[in-house]
Order: structure tokens, then sequence, then C-alpha cells
């Protein structure tokens, strides 16, 4: 059962009924109906009452709200790392998911799943995989403590909140793209559905596709609708030794071809590109690419650690960050040439995002980004006195704080966790 | 005028679907003196705020100069707006829009005017912002393979100045010759190859534009995100009420190699959509997945002489595109579940000459219904796709309910389904009949877990489905959201998000009809 219905369906199938009789609809759409009522499912109140888990966090906002406190939304408890901390100027309680747990809805053939946000993403995963297909944008899946009460590789919730994407980004899409809709909490403790579980929609606002790293400041993600696809029947993972220039020159002519290019990775004089797709389109593009092929299983366990940033870059990184060394997400436009700064790079999504691990000041990692039109994300680091995300022009800003009184008027939900102010 | 306007006269239409309370189907300047002169003098008072911002021509008034811009492709709703502006530089734009805000004057902005719901209708008390003059490509970055253009560049247009490097731009929607850029970010419009490769939103990389009170602003960026909230997955599909577009940046996509289409003809509704969903479970994504009906079939064929299966009750065309590798290998396997699937009848597209005259009359399913009925209305709702034989079946019975005949033509990959309502404008009774059945439809498709517009908007023509599809809490957050952007309210007013007074108004319409299927629905 999902959590929400559409606000119109269940008191459609319970109104069907008369308008039926009244036309003497055939027996056809007396199948109709009925199958609607075994599919609609309870409006938000109803879902209330009957979700006992549901009702007690409606109960915890609505207490946050009237002591004028705050909540810490907590999914899986792996991206505690990542964004700015909670603002503690206020009393903060900690408000987990882990109860709304499960799959609402999966139909293969409808290329749809709706999941509630305290699911472990790998629970959601191998449901999928059962079925041959798999969420494109490969979102990253961090450790997380299970003796500790956390979710190794995290939630469903956390992983739109926090809106990352793995290897085949460039390619596919993020995670906004495949969200088709959502039901969340916002401030004032109702229970809200955007968007639906079909692939074309654009009855109101999307506003399901705003949560996709919102960080949890608009609200409460309690489930989600998204687009999965199936799982490409060919893959091949190519690798060439090439300076960065040459990498990223090579990178963005590929991409203007009618090539089945789904991932790239550059770092230390060596490309490794993803093929993914028909099998002849794999092997003619393999073909034609040149280079070296990875033999399968090594290739995949190199895109899983790249993925889930366990890989050589990203541990010697995280040991980094425990000295002076922080370390940047830099997300540009693909055709940036290298960027001279000091520290370790690795380059993905076919030049689109650079990571950085440096000692470089913030200022300078920030201005080289902004140079070329992207933006800089101080991903970990000790010290984040820097800011996290880079700052917004002064009416971006504005709207961020309007749409955060929109939404959270009294600055329940993670305050400060996107943005001091928010 | 749009490929796919439908054809509905002015005259029939309910004052309570009007933005802002105003009556459209009486011109304003009609009305008794008082209000006359009040508009009058209100006309004088923005004429002479804009007056020097524009060049002379740039600024129109007179009844004759901007009736032209009374409607948009749904041309059954119709306002004289307060004043036309046609700026020709951003400045130009900014200036106009800091005047209006100073008066607080209502702001419309327009495209081409090829919108299927009302959305670029003019505001009695307002100033139509027509961008048509922002029609240059400022730059094609072919390594970075993207195009930057002014808001009134057409969609097709764009495909065809990157042609030379083997790019195109996906999104295709019907009206893709006259539609404009900037229109189709307004209404994050689809088209026939939407499912492999998205809507406006996933092509759509930055937009350039103002905000309601005239300072510019930036979404998005030639990166592949932004710091802090994703506003461009929002400002995409607004229709026009949270900023003003004037320029975009697109991605461009390498151009497939080869494309072949299979056209399958089916005995049966169910089946066809049976094989829909077989072709999806077997883990193929077509470039293109569209289904005609009988009705829609004859219509067509009368006109464009495709060699359809006229015996079919339904007929699928599949599309396959990539390397021609990649193409035989998805058609042989299409083919396989096509015929597990119960076709009758399968042809594959020879060359590309016969590809394009199996989508002629698809493509041509609005202009083929004109000629078989002096009117038309198309309808535009989206269901999961196992619940087409269940529409379709509804449909059927809503034809001997209501006393008109419906063809139907449907996105099947995307499960979006455009109705055809075939009525005669010409009797009151039947325009009446055709608005409830198209009512009917929409409330059925949400019943069905779907939306009341896939592709089309809501503008002025949806507003009241709204009212079934959202609860007056999921209405007051979009409503709250779009004073985030727009505090005085004053952008597009009226469109998309129906106000609470509205939904009940249009609640006591229907019961006291005894028409409404929602009798329990909460009212305030």
């Amino acid at each position: 059962m999902a959590l929400a219905g559409r606000a119109g369906a269940p008191q459609g199938v319970a109104g069907s009924t008369p308008t039926a009789a009244a036309s003497g609809m055939a027996p056809g759409f007396a199948t109709a109906a009925t199958a609607v009522s075994s599919m609609a499912t309870a409006g938000p109140a109803q879902a209330v009452a009957h979700e006992p888990a549901l009702a007690r966090l409606v109960d915890q906002v609505r207490a946050a709200r009237s002591r004028k406190g705050a909540l810490d939304i907590r999914g899986g408890g792996t991206k505690a790392f990542y964004g700015e901390p909670v603002d503690t100027a206020r009393p903060v309680e900690p408000l987990p998911l882990a109860e709304l747990r499960g799959i609402s809805s999966y139909e293969p053939s409808e290329l749809v799943v709706t999941v509630r946000a305290g699911t472990p993403l790998a629970e959601l995963e191998a449901a999928l995989a059962e079925k041959h297909q798999c969420l494109a944008f490969e979102p990253p899946r961090f450790g997380g403590d299970a003796a500790g009460g956390g979710v190794p590789g995290g939630t469903v919730g956390g992983m739109v909140a926090a809106g990352l994407a793995g290897p085949a980004r460039a390619a596919v899409g993020s995670v906004r793209d495949f969200v088709l809709g959502a039901t969340m909490l916002n401030g004032r403790a109702e229970v809200l559905s955007f968007g639906g579980q079909v692939m074309k929609n654009v009855a109101g606002y999307d506003v399901s596709r705003l949560l996709p790293g919102s960080l949890g400041v608009l609200g409460v993600i309690l489930e989600v609708s998204l687009k999965v696809l199936p799982r490409p029947p060919a893959t091949t993972t190519l690798r060439f030794d090439l300076d960065e220039d040459e990498a990223l020159k090579r990178l963005n002519a590929w991409g203007g071809q009618p090539l089945p290019l789904n991932a790239s990775a550059w770092w230390e004089r060596t490309l490794v590109v993803r093929l993914s797709g028909a099998a002849a389109a794999v092997q003619s593009a393999a073909k034609k690419l040149g280079g070296e092929v990875i033999e399968p299983a090594m290739a995949e366990a190199f895109w899983r650690g790249l993925r889930d940033h366990r890989d050589e870059f990203f541990t010697s990184a995280e040991e980094a960050v425990q000295g002076h060394a922080s370390l940047w997400r830099l997300s540009v436009p693909s055709t940036t040439p290298p960027l001279k700064l000091p520290g370790e790079q690795l380059v993905e999504w076919g030049g689109a995002q650079r990571w950085l691990c440096t000692g470089a000041p913030a200022p300078a990692v920030r201005e080289a980004a902004a140079a070329v039109g992207g933006h800089a994300t101080l991903f970990r680091a000790r010290d984040k006195s820097a800011g996290v995300f880079a700052p917004l022009a002064p009416p971006l800003l504005r709207v961020h704080r309007e749409l955060k009184r929109a939404f959270d008027p009294d600055r329940v939900f993670n305050p400060g966790r996107l943005y001091p102010d928010l | 005028m749009n490929a796919e306007t439908a054809t509905r006269p002015p005259q029939a239409v309910a004052p309570a679907h009007l933005p802002g309370g105003a009556s459209a189907d009486a011109p304003a300047d009609a009305r008794a003196d008082a209000p006359a002169h009040a508009r009058a003098s209100r006309r004088a008072e923005v004429v002479a705020a804009l007056a020097p911002l524009l060049p002379a021509h740039a600024l129109l008034w007179q009844r004759e100069e901007t009736v032209p811009y009374e409607c948009d492709g749904l041309t059954a709703y119709r306002q004289q707006p307060l004043v036309v502006a046609l700026p020709e530089s951003e400045a130009q734009v900014a200036a106009v829009l800091k005047a209006c805000h100073a008066l607080k004057v209502p702001v419309v902005a327009r495209g081409a005017g090829t919108g299927l719901s009302g959305g670029a209708l003019p505001h009695a008390e307002g100033v139509t912002l027509s961008l048509a003059k922002f029609n240059r490509i400022v730059a094609i970055d072919r390594a970075a393979r993207t195009a930057t253009v002014q808001c009134g560049v057409r969609n097709l247009a764009i495909s065809e100045a990157v042609a030379p490097f083997g790019l195109y731009y996906a999104p295709d929607p019907s009206s893709q010759i006259a539609c404009t850029i900037g229109g189709n970010v307004a209404e994050n419009s689809g088209g026939v190859h939407c499912l492999k490769y998205g809507l406006t939103l996933h092509n759509v990389l930055k937009v350039r534009g103002f905000t309601v009170e005239g300072e510019p602003v930036v979404f998005g960026s030639e990166a592949l995100d932004t710091a802090g909230l994703d506003l461009l997955s929002v400002v995409v599909g607004s229709e026009g009420m949270l900023a003003v577009t004037t320029e975009v940046t697109v991605r461009l996509t390498p151009k497939p190699q080869l494309a072949r289409c299979i056209m399958a003809s089916f005995d049966d509704i169910q089946k066809a959509g049976d094989a829909v969903a077989a072709i999806i479970a077997e883990g193929i994504i077509p470039a293109g997945l569209e289904m005609m009906d009988k009705p829609m079939t004859a219509a067509v064929e009368d006109f464009v002489h495709a060699g359809y299966d006229l015996d079919a009750a339904a007929i699928l065309l599949c599309e396959s595109d990539g390397t021609p590798e990649e193409v035989a290998e998805e058609i042989e396997r299409m083919l396989a579940v096509l015929a597990g699937a119960g076709a009758t009848r399968m042809e594959v597209s020879k060359d590309e000459a016969q590809r394009l005259k199996f989508w002629s009359g698809r493509k041509n399913a609005f202009p083929a219904s004109g000629r078989i009925s002096p009117d038309y209305m198309c309808m535009d709702s989206t269901i999961p796709r196992k619940r087409l034989a269940d529409i379709l079946m509804a449909i059927a019975q809503m034809e001997t309910k209501y006393g008109l005949r419906c063809c139907n033509v449907f996105h099947a990959g995307d499960g979006n389904l455009h109705p055809l309502i075939l009525f005669d404008a010409n009797d009151p009774d039947q325009l009446h009949r055709a608005e409830l059945f198209g009512a009917d439809i929409l409330e059925t498709s949400v019943a069905l877990g779907g939306t009341v517009t896939g592709e089309h908007g809501v503008g002025v023509e949806k507003l009241a489905s709204m009212c079934v599809q959202f609860s007056p809490a999921e209405r007051e957050q979009m409503l709250a959201l779009k004073r985030a952007f727009d505090p005085a309210g004053t952008l597009n007013p009226g469109k998309v998000i129906p106000t609470l007074h509205r939904c009940a108004e249009y609640g006591r319409m229907h019961v006291k009809k005894g028409l409404l299927p929602f009798p329990h629905l909460e009212r305030f």
C-alpha cells in the first residue's frame, strides 16, 4: 500500500460507482472500477490514521513546532558528513525514519517503483535486480554503522535528500531526473503528494523534483516514486593511457557521437570508460574507440568502488581529510580544460565533475570553479567554516529563503543543513 | 497557428473557468461605462509608463492591434489584453517588468501562442509580454553539445541549426515547427520520443531570465548541477508563473545513425496494451511507441493514405534507433514480442521514406480529426500504461453517455493519452456535452492513478480538474511556492493552481448537475 494516494483517488473509487450505475457502464468499466479500488489507497488523512509510523512522525513534527524546537531528519545516518551541520541554537531532536520502510508498489512493466523513505537502498536495489532493472543514476552507498542504529548503504530518503548520483550521471541523468513523484510532510505537519507514478505529468509545479539535493530543509520525504530502467544487456570497460588534457578532449568528442558511452573516470594519466547498451552497439563502439578491454569482474569492482567512494582515490582522500586537506566536488562544464589547482584530481562525468583533494584555501577553489561557470562543494572536510555549498546570487538566495518559509515557516526541519540561514 | 489547435468557439466558455473572475466572452470594452472608463484610464496609465521604455512600434494597445494576442492555441478562451509589449532586448524586458511591478500590473509572457491549455491567455488588466523578437541563436558549442538560444527560437530551428554537427534537440512536441523553446520551458513539453530521451526539463541546462521585479536571474548552469535547491526543476513547467525566460541553454543529443519503425495491428485493444507492457518488460526502451484506435486510424488513413490496416482494433508504431547493428537487434526482439502478444499484421519500414509514411498518420491525427468533425476537443491525461484498456473502455461508455464520438491517439510508451472528442460547436448542447465528456475523462484518469495533464499544461483549461487531483493543502503549498518567486502575484495570475474558492465553485456546479463523480471530496 502506498503511504498516501492522490487526493482524488479514494473518493473517486467511491464516487465512480453511482456514475457508472447511472450511465449503465459495461462490464469492462466495472472491471476497471474494481481494479481501481484495489489499487487506490487511503488519502493523506486516512493514511495517517492507518499508519502508526506516519502518525508518530506527524505528532513529533507538531510537538517540535509547538515547543519551537527543531528536528534532525535521520535516514541511514551514512551522509552525516555531507552538508552543513544542523543549527543547534534551538533544541534539536532526531526524527528517525527507519520505521517507514518497504516498497509500496513495483511494476516492472511500468518502469516505476514507489518506495518509503526509510527503506534501505540495498533492499530497493535487490528488488530491482530481481527483475533485471536498476537505478540508472547509480547513487553512492556510503558505509553506515548498523550497530549504532545506522543503515549500511543508506536509505532511499537519504538518497533523494542528498541528490548525489554516481558514474553514469552524465549519460543518464541525476536523481531529480528519475523522481516521478513524492509524498512529503511539510513544516505544518501536512502530508502532501506531488507528481505521480507516470512518466509525463505537468499538473502544477513539480515539487517532487525540488526535493533531490534539498537535504531535508523543505520537509520530510515520506515516499517517492522513481523511474527505473532495464539493466543494459551488455557492458564493456576500456582503458587508455592519456594525460588529462587529451582525455578531456576525447571524452567531449566521443560525447558528440552516437556511442553508448555510459561512464568515464580519469585519474593519474589513466582514462577508463564504460560502454553500455545493446550488445551489437557496445561491440562496434569498443572496436571504434580502441583502448585496452578490462576484464568484466575487475571492471565491475572498479565502477562499484568509484560509485561508493571506496576506491583508492577516495580512501586516500578520506585519510588526507583527517589532516589539513579537504575533498572538493567541482561541477563544471564538461569542456573545461584541466583546472590548475594544487592537489589530486579525479575527473568523472565526461569532464563535468572534478574531485579535488587539496590543501588549497577555499576561496581559490571556489573562484576556479566559478570562473568557468561551475561551482565547488566542500564535500569532506574537518573545517567547514568556509561554507559547504557555493554562495547563492542575491535573487536566488531570496527565493531560497522564501521557499523555506513557504514549506517550513518555523524552521523545524534540518535548520542550517543546506545554508546557515535556511 | 498550431496544427493541434482545437476549434472551440469563444461564446461557450463558462465564466467560472476564467482567471481572476474576469469575463472574457464579452470584450471588457463593451461592459458598462464605468468599468470601461476605469479600464481606459488604467490603460493610459500603463501606456504612459511603458512608452518611454520601448520603441513606438513595440507597444500596442489599440483594439485592432491587440486582437491577435487575445488567445493562444486554446481558442475557446479569449481575452483582450490591456496592453501588448514587444521588447527587443533584455534591458527592455527588465524595464517593462520593473514598470509593471511598480504599477502592480499583471504580466503574461507569450511565445508563439501554440499552447493548448490557455497558459498565455491575456489578463484583462494586464500586459501581454510578447517575446517573439527574441529569435536569435546565441551560440552553438559543438564540443560541449549545447546550444544557447533566445527564448523565441522555434524548437525545430534548434535541431536544424545543429544538424551539420550530427546533433539535434531531442524533445519534439507535435507543434515543433511553430512552438518556441521559451514556451517549451514554460510547459515542460514532451513529444513522441520522451520515454527514451526525456522531457524539456531533462534536456535544458540553463534558463536565463528575469524575476517579476525585473531583476536578472539564472536557473541552472552549463555544469550538470548548481548549488542549493534545484530551482530549474520548478521553473521548467511553471507556465510562466515564476519568472520570465529570455534565454535557454539546451543539451544536444547525437543524432542516431538509423531509425526504423514497426507498424503492428491488433484485433483487440487489450492485446495492444499488453503488447506495450511486454515490450517494456523485455527490457526494451523503444525510441517511440505510439498507438491509434480504430476510429482514429480510419480518420488518418483517409487523410494521408499511409496504408494503415483499417480492420485493426488498434495500431502500434514501435520505433528503434541507434547504430545499424543495434536497430537490427532491437527490431528482431520487438517483432518477437509483438507476435507473441497476438499482433495480426506487422510491417517494418524498409527505408526512411516508409518510416516517415508510417508516422505521417500519427503526426496528422489532429488535422485528420478536423476533417471528419466540425470541431474537436483534445484531452491530455496520463495513466499508468497497464490501465490503457480500462480507460479506453470507459471512454467507449462515455461516448454512449454523452452521445458524442471520440478518437484516441496514445503516447503508449509513457502513458499519455490524447482522446479527441468530436462535436459541433454550433450546437450549444453538443459543446456542453463535450466539456462534460472531457472532464469525465480527466477525472477517470486521476482515479486510475494518472494525472489531468501529461504535456499540454493546466493553463486555464484544467484549473477545475486540478481540484480533483490535489488536496486543498497541496494546492495551498503550490500557491505558497508561487509567492516565494512572485510575492505580489502579478506573473501570469489566475493560471495553473486554482484557489480554494474556485474549487468550491466547481464542486457546487457539478453537484448541482448530479454529475460529479466525487461527492465525498472535501470542499471549502
